[in-house]
């Protein structure tokens, strides 16, 4: 749409996982068919970020996705002080104020302030200063019709909490974010979890992040206990997922709860997604090493969404020989196929780069983790491929020395050819392979307590 | 399993190349576990389905109204929508295998899991 008709929104953001939120929006954004057009130039810390895009509708969509934002507004007003907001709210088009003040509505005014808590009286004061505006309903605090608020932005310095606000906002709320997902969805309230299930809210901002839509296939070729895979299939997405690991596949062994030693008979992906009323999005989970994967030629998935293990709290493997490595070999029960532990990361992110190049559709979305060792972190180290371009870079950081990155790629290009690829890569992956090390480094460092915590609480 | 996953696995035994596919597919206990009729999931699959190998493995289960190939206007052809989303999505394997036609190397499926791991001696490098 051109520029002349997008409407500006008060978007409200939660303020975790800062990196995650822009990439997100955008995702959703362009899954919505908006695009992001915004004034602002930073998006870094602040809650308050005003988007211009072409329709309501688009809004609403936004919002049934997201759970980096807490509310959207259509924005009538906004200023540095009172008095500036007060007359960007008179230059707003009447015609547009009237279907939501006209007499037979009811409506309420709420405050939101951040950075700062207001008394009852200062914000009386505040509604009744908005009396020059054309309202002809009757308010009702309970059932509203609709629903204005006033933002007032106090910074982000709790140490300095100004007199007077930064930036005043007055808008239409139109609708509420998905925070809620990741209370309900919470790790603690699911049947089967592995030791690096992922939190609830990451898990939706990756699915937001590969852009996963209703009747898409997703799949997880490091499944583990496929908290991903809920998460894509709340959004309706159908899934697919695979692990090395035997017996977290079917859901058999020990447990990774406290005060539970074997894992029941309701602990396996299937049952999870039955827990939240998603078991028709399953597809299948097979056991398969992610190295040497068995699917066929074509492309059929529209997101791979993983976290693949680097080897701190569930370990790196592939399938050995059967001659290698006697010792230190997990049995694989009824397949008898001998699992090794060396995995190098950076074969581990070839292969996943390559598979995803080959296997999604085009425009579908490659999202994972990748670890890295932030004193030596370059951008120059993320795995490149010649058919997927990279999309966002969002750091998390786990502790003083280490963080994951979460890569997301986007394919641009069909693929043509494994062959031509693996030389062209080699170069580039040798960088990331200076951090096949990370395992190394990271367990020298604090998790070496961990490790060993785990060693003597399996004794 | 179902057999809209048969229809996407290939052998991967060292050298077998594109002759891994399809795997031949035994069963020795099928399950016909209702999914809720999604059309527009279902439309999306047809043009992904490689038919020959949907129509072996339908006939090592002796399923029969499976659709020969895809029809005219599948779109808005509920039966045939209907057909197809029993075939591919609500006929499941619980015990049976996978066999290479190129090998003979044999990928057990139980639980309704196929497995398949296989050794570095039998994939390539």
């Amino acid at each position: 749409a051109p520029p002349g008709i997008l409407n500006r929104y008060l978007l409200l953001m939660a303020q975790e996982h800062l990196e995650f939120r822009l990439p997100e929006i955008k995702s959703l954004l362009s899954l919505f068919g908006g695009q992001f057009i915004s004034s602002q130039e930073t998006y870094g810390k602040s809650p308050f970020w005003i988007l211009s895009i072409p329709s309501e509708d688009i809004a609403r969509n936004l919002m049934k996705r997201t759970v980096c934002a807490k509310s959207i507004f259509e924005l009538w007003g906004h200023g540095k002080c009172p008095e500036e907001l007060y007359s960007s709210l008179k230059n707003y088009p009447v015609e547009k104020m009237v279907p939501f003040l006209h007499s037979d509505s009811t409506y309420k005014i709420k405050i939101h302030t951040f950075n700062k808590t207001l008394t009852q009286e200062e914000k009386v004061k505040r509604i009744d200063a908005l009396e020059f505006l054309p309202f002809e309903g009757k308010v009702n605090l309970k059932k509203p019709q609709h629903v204005f608020s006033i933002l007032e932005d106090y910074g982000l310095d709790p140490n300095h909490i100004p007199e007077n606000p930064h930036n005043i906002y007055f808008g239409r709320w139109i609708a509420d974010g998905q925070r809620e997902l990741i209370e309900s969805y919470s790790v603690k309230k699911r049947h089967f979890i592995g030791n690096t299930s992922m939190d609830a809210g990451l898990s939706f901002i990756m699915a937001n992040h590969g852009k996963v839509k209703k009747n898409d296939i997703v799949f997880d070729p490091f499944v583990g206990t496929g908290g991903l895979l809920i998460a894509s299939a709340h959004f309706g997405a159908y899934v697919y997922g695979t692990d090395i690991d035997y017996n977290t596949v079917h859901g058999l062994g020990k447990a990774s709860r406290k005060n539970q030693k074997w894992r029941g008979p309701d602990e396996n992906i299937r049952a999870n997604l039955r827990q939240y009323g998603l078991e028709k999005y399953y597809l299948d989970v097979l056991v398969s090493d992610a190295s040497k994967p068995s699917w066929r030629k074509g492309t059929y998935f529209d997101a791979i969404i993983t976290d693949p293990p680097y080897g701190i709290r569930e370990s790196t493997r592939r399938t050995g020989s059967q001659k290698e490595i006697p010792k230190g070999i997990e049995k694989c029960p009824e397949s008898h196929v001998p699992v090794s532990l060396s995995y190098h990361l950076s074969d581990m992110f070839f292969d996943l780069l390559n598979f995803s190049a080959e296997t999604l559709v085009l425009g579908g979305r490659l999202v994972y983790w990748l670890p890295v060792y932030t004193p030596e972190y370059t951008e120059e180290m993320v795995p490149w491929h010649p058919c997927l371009k990279l999309i966002s870079n969002c750091e998390q950081k786990l502790s003083s020395h280490t963080s994951r990155r979460l890569i997301t790629m986007e394919k641009v290009k069909e693929f043509e050819n494994r062959d031509q690829y693996s030389h062209l890569l080699s170069d580039h992956f040798l960088l990331y392979q200076g951090h096949n090390s990370f395992r190394e480094k990271y367990f020298s460092g604090v998790t070496k307590r961990i490790a060993k915590e785990e060693k003597s609480s399996q004794e | 399993m179902r057999l809209l996953t048969h229809n996407l696995l290939s052998s991967h035994v060292r050298g077998v190349g594109p002759r891994g596919f399809p795997l031949r597919l035994q069963a020795t206990e099928v399950r016909i576990n209702p999914v809720e009729f999604n059309p527009d999931f279902i439309v999306r699959m047809i043009p992904k389905v490689e038919w020959a190998a949907l129509l072996e493995a339908a006939d090592h289960l002796h399923l029969i109204q499976v659709p020969k190939e895809p029809i005219q206007g599948y779109e808005h052809n509920e039966e045939f929508l209907r057909k197809m989303h029993h075939v591919l999505l609500e006929v499941e394997v619980l015990e049976g295998t996978l066999q290479c036609p190129e090998s003979g190397r044999v990928f057990p499926i139980s639980r309704g899991i196929p497995n398949m791991l296989l050794s570095d001696e039998e994939t390539e490098t």
